[in-house]
């Protein structure tokens, strides 16, 4: 009996939304060689909300850097959305930026002589949408935010926390299929924090996949997933759950106040 | 680690602390500490006792009556203790000479004992606020368990680390659940909640430095 044996396709059917294979990164400098990435795998799938943590040092950043284009690996491969993407150019990555990645970072980064509505409005026209259809993202994304009665403002009159919400609106109004944060909430205090936070786990809820590196608990714990990157490697990969009930979250409180 | 090592099998517990550094008889301190059960839940008993009369030394009341009065003050971030944790807890604390009791007659119901508070009671409430309380913990049941495994032939640190971690961060989540939930609610229950959240970071902040260090 012959068995039927399927030929490999020719297209990679990736379930996955983002695929790292051994990527590595050196630096060298004066000091000499510095391996910040040693041979990282990691899978995301689309709809996916996974936090890194690590020591300062680490590599978080330099993980994300390379996610997003921002800085080449030394070796690896990167595929997002079933296309190879690590050898890609410069002129390339930035659009696939506009189009399919969004950037969240601890210091916001915003344009500072344009007003909140436009830093938006500009980041949904580069992305490809129409000049309507950028109005309209940038009014529904200000709204959602509660950002509305801000838009004719320039970001440098804003608090932190409200920066840091445009800079969200910002990086979504280009409907990215992931969205990247480095230490968003870095910069701000506690409460600013939580409404950044809670805002990041709304925009998860449907369904926008992200990848966010900080030093902050909190903020890790509200991804599905936890990645613990050490020296440069993954040390653990682990899904987190709340415990079940509320009466276990109390134990907890009891433990830490007792 | 060798050090810990080092000093924690120096520590039979019959054993004097080795001398040696400061550092090395406080980690040996620890290590005794640990070893004897009754004292790792010995922190809980205050966490219901010094409620109880304070609570009690607004009125006197009964067991179902401090039950509530507790669920009421500090709502849901608080572990509400069954009726019989109050009762065996009342019981000691009448031992004690902290409170007395009598029992009141019912007609339509079974008796009910009705607890108040003694003078001594009350130097002991008091007391107890004016007290600093304890500052950061010197045990820790985790960090014990760290220094301990490879004698116990677990020496997958990093594996013990990661679980810790997944703990901690799943508590950290439940928190942040309990925290949304009280969301504009009781402020007592608020704080509560901030409070274990900021522990918990130290906790898992912690975690990361044995990590960096031991591993």
């Amino acid at each position: 009996m012959i068995r039927h044996v399927p030929r490999p396709p020719t297209v990679r059917q990736d379930p996955a939304l983002l695929r790292l294979v051994g990527l590595t990164k050196v630096f060298r400098g004066d000091g000499g060689a510095v391996r910040a990435i040693r041979g990282v795998d990691l899978t995301v799938d689309a709809s996916e909300f996974v936090a890194v943590m690590g020591p300062s040092g680490s590599g978080k950043s330099t993980l994300l850097h390379m996610i997003g284009g921002l800085e080449p690996p030394t070796s690896g491969e990167i595929w997002f959305d079933g296309q190879r993407v690590d050898g890609l150019s410069q002129a390339h990555w930035a659009v696939l930026r506009r189009r399919s990645i969004g950037f969240v970072f601890q210091f916001f980064n915003l344009v500072s002589n344009m007003t909140v509505a436009d830093n938006v409005e500009l980041a949904a026209l580069l992305g490809g949408a129409s000049r309507r259809e950028a109005r309209a993202r940038r009014e529904e994304l200000l709204s959602e935010l509660g950002l509305a009665s801000k838009a004719g403002t320039p970001p440098a009159r804003l608090a932190g926390g409200e920066q840091q919400r445009v800079a969200i609106a910002r990086a979504l109004a280009g409907r990215p299929s992931l969205l990247l944060a480095d230490e968003p909430t870095g910069n701000l205090d506690s409460s600013n924090s939580m409404d950044v936070l809670r805002l990041l786990g709304r925009v998860h809820a449907r369904g926008q996949a992200i990848v966010l590196v900080t030093h902050d608990a909190r903020a890790a714990s509200m991804a599905d997933r936890v990645i613990n990157l050490f020296d440069g490697m993954v040390a653990d990969d682990a899904v987190i759950r709340a415990p079940v009930g509320p009466p276990v979250a109390a134990a907890g409180v009891l433990r830490l106040s007792g | 680690m060798e050090g810990y090592e080092h000093v924690a099998r120096q520590c039979r517990p019959r054993d004097r602390p080795p001398t040696g550094s400061a550092f090395a008889v406080g980690v040996c301190q620890y290590v005794l500490e640990a070893l004897r059960p009754q004292r790792i839940y010995a922190g809980r008993g205050p966490v219901v006792r010094l409620p109880l009369l304070a609570l009690l030394a607004k009125e006197p009341a009964h067991g179902y009556e401090l039950k509530n009065l507790l669920e009421q003050t500090f709502g849901e971030a608080y572990p509400s203790p069954n009726i019989g944790q109050i009762y065996v807890t009342l019981q000691r604390l009448e031992r004690d000479g902290l409170v007395s009791s009598q029992d009141v007659v019912q007609t339509t119901r079974p008796n009910k004992r009705v607890y108040e508070l003694t003078p001594a009671g009350r130097d002991a409430l008091a007391a107890w606020i004016e007290d600093p309380s304890d500052g950061p913990r010197v045990r820790d049941d985790f960090f014990m368990k760290l220094v301990l495994s490879p004698l116990a032939g677990a020496t997958d640190r990093l594996a013990l680390i990661n679980r810790q971690r997944r703990h901690y961060l799943s508590l950290m989540r439940g928190l942040s659940g309990l925290a949304d939930a009280h969301e504009g609610g009781s402020r007592t229950a608020r704080l509560l909640i901030e409070g274990a959240v900021l522990h918990l970071q130290a906790d898992l902040d912690w975690l990361q430095r044995c990590q960096e260090e031991l591993l």
